[in-house]
């Protein structure tokens, strides 16, 4: 309490810079220490639980390369990443009703590629990679892998 | 100028404006593509023309970046450059890795990750352009006069350098490789960006508007951490859909909803802060950008942000036209506008002059403005458009994009006024400056004080 004889001082600033300073780091190690515990668990839980590290064989593998060879991720999604110029590929081995079909999906799909680019006027057009055999059943291969990944319901239906 | 190395601020800025309109032109082509898909479907495929359009967006970005600091370091260490040798073969180094990039990328020669498309040679050409220039403005700043503007700005420059090295790491497991390569793309532009952004944006706003640097500097560091606070597990909120722990949904939803908190603190910061100080800075261009910056990151990467932030949101939103929406308003109101705000400050000093065509720089200002927020409303109203036909009523992708058809036509206009704009704006700070006006200017400004 200030008496009435006390001279006369200016207001005490609380919120100092130098609070404001010890704020800023001492906060933001803390969430980035937090930050990164979450990303070692989702580690542990994406190669134990939320996709089959077990069936990731050499050709899923040559399939991921194959699909970024190309940069297919700058037309199409995978898993909603990507460039929302052509379709989500995340479930195409689904929406080609792979899960019960397995060999006329992957048919369906080499059949695809192969046929582009459709050359319609008006329409977007895919271009031809030339992929060998083993390129192209790699790359399903791998779009099958992913449509098994444990991704927490979504996409919403099958239209990706 | 204070200092003379400053001067290679100036060629960082002329190179980052080269590559400015290497992006817009390849971002004007990709919308034409997607009205009148035949364009160059044989020649240039659409997946090359988005890759040199977000790659020269990213390097003229950093680039800006670069000059930021090598402008503004001296005049706070109060000191020269390190070494301007070492500035200039940096620049160097990287506008030739950038051409490089893009004439590899016209001829098949790229990666595929999203944005990291570059050679692995170009990866490591960008990790030494960037031990280069730690190196140079660390020594500057530890020698000089350490101030909040550039221990907030060195620590946005050095995590940029730091998350770069994720760019090595490509797990074979589609997941994990996700959720590393979002700690370059979300960490840099939701993190560490942002120190870079508030830091020059502070520096910017002490010069001009002559408030005090204790009052601004206490800003800068409580608006970082907000950034940091909110940025960090706001990263969550692209974890909710590929493969990781379902508690994302929550650890993103309620941080990154609060990452709306900086921006909105960056605009009473730079409201305020004009208001306070003194009102006549004769760069009225710099003055406007500045305050445009706050606003449009305000909206861009906050509002538009938060619009599909939400996990429930998000599992219909996620991979949209609105996410398109977004990152436009987001990098255009952030960061382009950050770098031609200071860009637009920087270059009457560099070249020598008061400050010079400021209507031209003003109207371009507002045409590239207003233009973007028509794009941004154009590819949000395609956004729900198709997120009710495809999301919700599970019509095909195509079936869809062919419905909004005319919302990219939209795009497309606004797109060539953004072109235009720019082409303003570098007529603005690059064109000639006719000595008769400044003399005449002088002249009048010393009649009116010889009148006092």
């Amino acid at each position: 309490m200030s008496g009435p004889s006390e001279p006369h001082r200016p207001p005490v600033e609380r919120f100092t810079k130098s609070a404001a300073r010890n704020i800023f780091y001492g906060g933001s190690i803390f969430f980035f220490v937090v930050f990164v515990a979450l990303t070692a668990h989702s580690h542990w839980y994406i190669v134990t639980t939320s996709t089959d590290e077990a069936s990731m064989t050499a050709s899923v593998i040559r399939g991921k390369h194959v699909w970024e060879k190309h940069s297919c991720i700058n037309c199409h999604s995978i898993l909603g990443e990507g460039a929302y110029f052509a379709p989500e590929v995340g479930n195409v081995w689904v929406r080609y009703g792979g899960r019960d079909d397995a060999g006329g999906a992957r048919e369906g799909l080499i059949a695809w590629m192969e046929a582009q680019p459709t050359g319609i006027e008006g329409r977007r057009q895919m271009p031809q990679f030339h992929l060998t055999e083993q390129e192209l059943n790699d790359l399903v291969d791998f779009l099958e892998w992913t449509s098994r990944i444990d991704t927490q319901g979504w996409p919403p239906n099958d239209a990706g | 100028m204070k200092y003379a190395s400053q001067r290679v601020a100036y060629w960082y800025f002329v190179c980052a404006m080269v590559l400015f309109g290497v992006q817009i032109l390849a971002g004007g082509l990709a919308g034409t593509v997607y009205v009148l898909p035949n364009t160059l479907a044989e020649l240039m495929p659409f997946n090359i023309i988005r890759m040199i359009h977000t790659n020269a967006l990213i390097v003229w970005l950093l680039m800006g970046f670069f000059g930021c600091a090598y402008y503004l370091i001296p005049e706070e260490a109060e000191r020269e450059i390190e070494s301007p040798f070492l500035a200039y073969l940096q620049l160097v180094l990287l506008m030739v890795g950038a051409l490089a990039a893009v004439i590899g990328y016209t001829q098949g020669i790229h990666g595929g990750r999203e944005f990291l498309e570059q050679p692995l040679w170009i990866k490591i050409a960008i990790v030494v352009v960037a031990l280069i220039f730690l190196y140079n403005v660390s020594m500057t700043v530890l020698k000089g006069r350490r101030t909040a503007v550039t221990s907030v700005l060195l620590l946005g420059l050095w995590g940029i350098a730091v998350f770069w090295l994720f760019a090595f790491y490509a797990p074979d497991n589609l997941s994990l490789d996700k959720v590393y390569w979002w700690y370059i793309v979300h960490l840099w532009v939701e993190g560490v960006w942002e120190l870079v952004m508030a830091a020059v944006l502070a520096f910017l706003l002490i010069k001009l508007t002559g408030v005090d640097r204790e009052v601004i500097e206490k800003w800068l560091y409580s608006i970082v951490g907000l950034a940091l606070f909110s940025g960090l597990l706001g990263t969550g909120h692209h974890y909710y859909w590929i493969g990781a722990p379902g508690y994302w949904q929550w650890v993103g939803s309620i941080f990154s909803a609060l990452e709306v908190a900086p921006f909105f603190a960056m605009v009473v910061f730079a409201f305020t802060m004009v208001f306070r100080g003194r009102k006549d800075h004769p760069n009225r261009a710099a003055v406007l950008w500045s305050l445009g910056c706050t606003v449009g990151a305000f909206f861009g990467a906050g509002v538009w942000g938060f619009l599909h932030t939400l996990s429930f949101v998000n599992y219909y939103t996620h991979g949209t036209q609105l996410t398109a929406a977004h990152g436009h308003l987001a990098f255009y109101g952030a960061y382009v506008m950050l770098n031609l705000a200071l860009i637009s400050y920087a270059m009457p000093y560099l070249r020598g002059k008061a400050p010079y065509h400021q209507t031209l720089n003003i109207v371009s200002f507002w045409l590239m403005s207003g233009a973007m927020t028509v794009m941004t409303f154009a590819l949000t109203f395609a956004g729900a458009v198709q997120i009710h036909l495809q999301r919700v009523m599970g019509m095909s992708y195509m079936e869809v994009q062919d419905e909004i058809a005319p919302f990219y036509w939209v795009r497309l206009g606004s797109g060539v006024l953004v072109v235009i704009a720019a082409l303003m704006f570098l007529w603005a700070v690059f064109g000639p400056v006719r000595e008769r006006r400044r003399v005449a200017r002088q002249d009048r400004a010393a009649a009116l004080q010889a009148a006092e």
